[in-house]
């Protein structure tokens, strides 16, 4: 067994300092050790998405990145999105548009359009299918997620605008 | 789905690399997105004792457009698609990661890592094979250049050597048309078979046809006799199906879960066939 390590990561805002074995996964460190159970893991063979995280920008599936890659990284989980009093665009979307039904998926689908909307504000359905093909759905067909993501960027868009 | 222990590295510098390669010799391997070598970790299809990231060596990241187009080792297929200087220069690389993976994917799976793996699935190596590039190694003698067109030699074999590092693909700015055309069985499957063309009109006949395919043998195929083939033509539905005929004959796919031979075949032909007509109707 090789040593365990001290590794500073920044996860939702706060520098947190764990204690793994490099090879540790980073969705193991933070469901199991910084008890950040919002990231799912669905395959844990790269294909699902349910365990999306954003890492310094990047939607990443955190199934596959070591703990020892994601030092130094700021690191964004569902639970850094909203709160249950506030919640983000995208989750009272989901809410609103029934975006789920077992809610397995939405951790992951939520923190990836999160991203795909601060890259494409206004995205199409197209763009919508395509960008959020990363992520794998068994319930609901996917015809609601998409719509749920059309309505947060609409709201989003509109707060912004109402901000100017 | 735990890997074996290993230790890890983050070095700072290319020195810092190569001496971790050379002190570790086998037991030694670098690591770019990750996206291909932690899967076969994970899978315990690679023992890497010693892991070295390359995340924090400088200088592999960047891209040069010219007359001559260089992309670093660590530029991601993320940046290649966003690079509207390097799209509107070389638009097949764009269309080609476009096809590869998912986003989450795109964002870590970078060019050297894609190149140097030797998967026969990876797009990218049929792409450079197609685009006639050359690839840049630094190992403990010094750098190295070896065309893509002569890099693969079996699945997971590659002319580099185990201590050497990728650190740049760099090729010609392409001229003429272009077309990536892949099959796939779904988004963020590797091929069931792809074509990478690029083609030059003259007047109305081809000048000159650059052609390669990807999963379809234990290395990605450039095709020479395909691209003759179309050459002098006016790439009609005579001199494409001389092309795919020549394709076929220098392919060589094996059944697996894409499919039997003969409808890896098949696709070979149909996928071919359109990605000439669309590079035709491009140049
Ligand atoms: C779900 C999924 C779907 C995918 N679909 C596709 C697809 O459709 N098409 C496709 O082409 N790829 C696909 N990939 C692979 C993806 O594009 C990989 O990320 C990419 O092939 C490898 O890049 P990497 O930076 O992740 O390399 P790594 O995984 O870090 O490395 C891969 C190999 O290359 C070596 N290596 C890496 N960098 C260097 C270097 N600079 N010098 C020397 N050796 C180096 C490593 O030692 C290792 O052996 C997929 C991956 C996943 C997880
Ligand atoms: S659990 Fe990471 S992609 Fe499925
Ligand atoms: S809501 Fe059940 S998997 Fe998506």
């Amino acid at each position: 067994m090789t040593q365990k390590n001290q590794y500073k990561l920044n996860v939702n805002g706060q520098t947190v300092e764990v204690t793994a074995e490099p090879r540790e996964l980073l969705i193991y460190t933070l469901r199991e050790q910084l008890n950040i159970t919002g990231p799912h893991i669905g395959c844990e063979t790269s294909h699902c998405g349910a365990c999306t995280v954003t890492i310094d920008g990047k939607s990443v599936k955190s199934c596959t990145m070591f703990v020892a890659q994601a030092e130094g990284k700021e690191i964004t989980t569902i639970e850094g999105l909203g709160s249950p009093d506030a919640l983000h665009p995208l989750q009272e979307a989901f809410k609103e548009h029934h975006g789920l039904q077992c809610g397995y998926c939405t951790p992951g689908m939520i923190t990836r359009a999160s991203k795909l909307l601060e890259e494409i504000p206004n995205p199409t359905e197209e763009e919508i299918r395509f960008g959020m093909a990363g992520n794998i759905c068994r319930c609901t067909g996917y015809q609601n997620i998409v719509k749920s993501i059309k309505a947060a960027a609409a709201e989003i868009n509109a707060a912004k605008e109402a901000a100017q | 789905m735990i890997p074996a222990s290993f230790e890890y590295h983050r070095p700072t510098d290319m020195a810092g690399v190569l001496s971790i390669l050379v002190e570790h010799g086998d037991d030694a391997r670098v690591m770019a997105g990750g996206h291909s070598l932690i899967p076969m970790m994970k899978l315990r299809m690679a023992d890497v004792p010693h892991l070295i990231d390359l995340q924090d060596v400088g200088g592999l990241a960047g891209i040069t457009v010219g007359d001559t187009i260089t992309i670093g080792a660590m530029v991601t297929q993320s940046d290649i698609i966003l690079h509207d200087a390097l799209a509107d220069a070389a638009p097949i690389l764009r269309e080609a990661s476009l096809q590869i993976a998912d986003p989450q994917v795109r964002y870590m799976g970078t060019v050297g890592g894609n190149v140097a793996n030797g998967d026969p699935g990876n797009d990218m190596p049929g792409l450079m094979q197609c685009l006639d590039a050359t690839f840049t190694v630094v190992g403990p003698n010094g750098e190295r250049k070896i065309p893509a067109r002569e890099f693969y030699e079996a699945a997971y074999m590659t002319g580099r050597e185990d201590d050497e590092v990728m650190t740049a693909v760099s090729f010609a700015k392409p001229v003429g048309g272009h077309a990536y055309e892949k099959q796939k069985r779904k988004i963020g499957d590797y091929a069931t078979a792809a074509a990478a063309v690029q083609i030059v009109k003259d007047g109305g006949t081809c000048a000159s046809a650059s052609i390669a395919m990807t999963n379809l043998s234990d290395t990605p195929v450039y095709s020479a006799a395909a691209g003759d083939a179309l050459v002098g033509t006016s790439v009609d539905g005579d001199a494409i199906k001389a092309a795919v005929s020549a394709m076929l004959n220098d392919i060589d796919p094996v059944e697996d879960n894409r499919g039997p031979v003969a409808f890896k075949r098949h696709v070979a032909g149909v996928i071919l066939a359109r990605a000439i007509e669309r590079a035709w109707s491009r140049a």
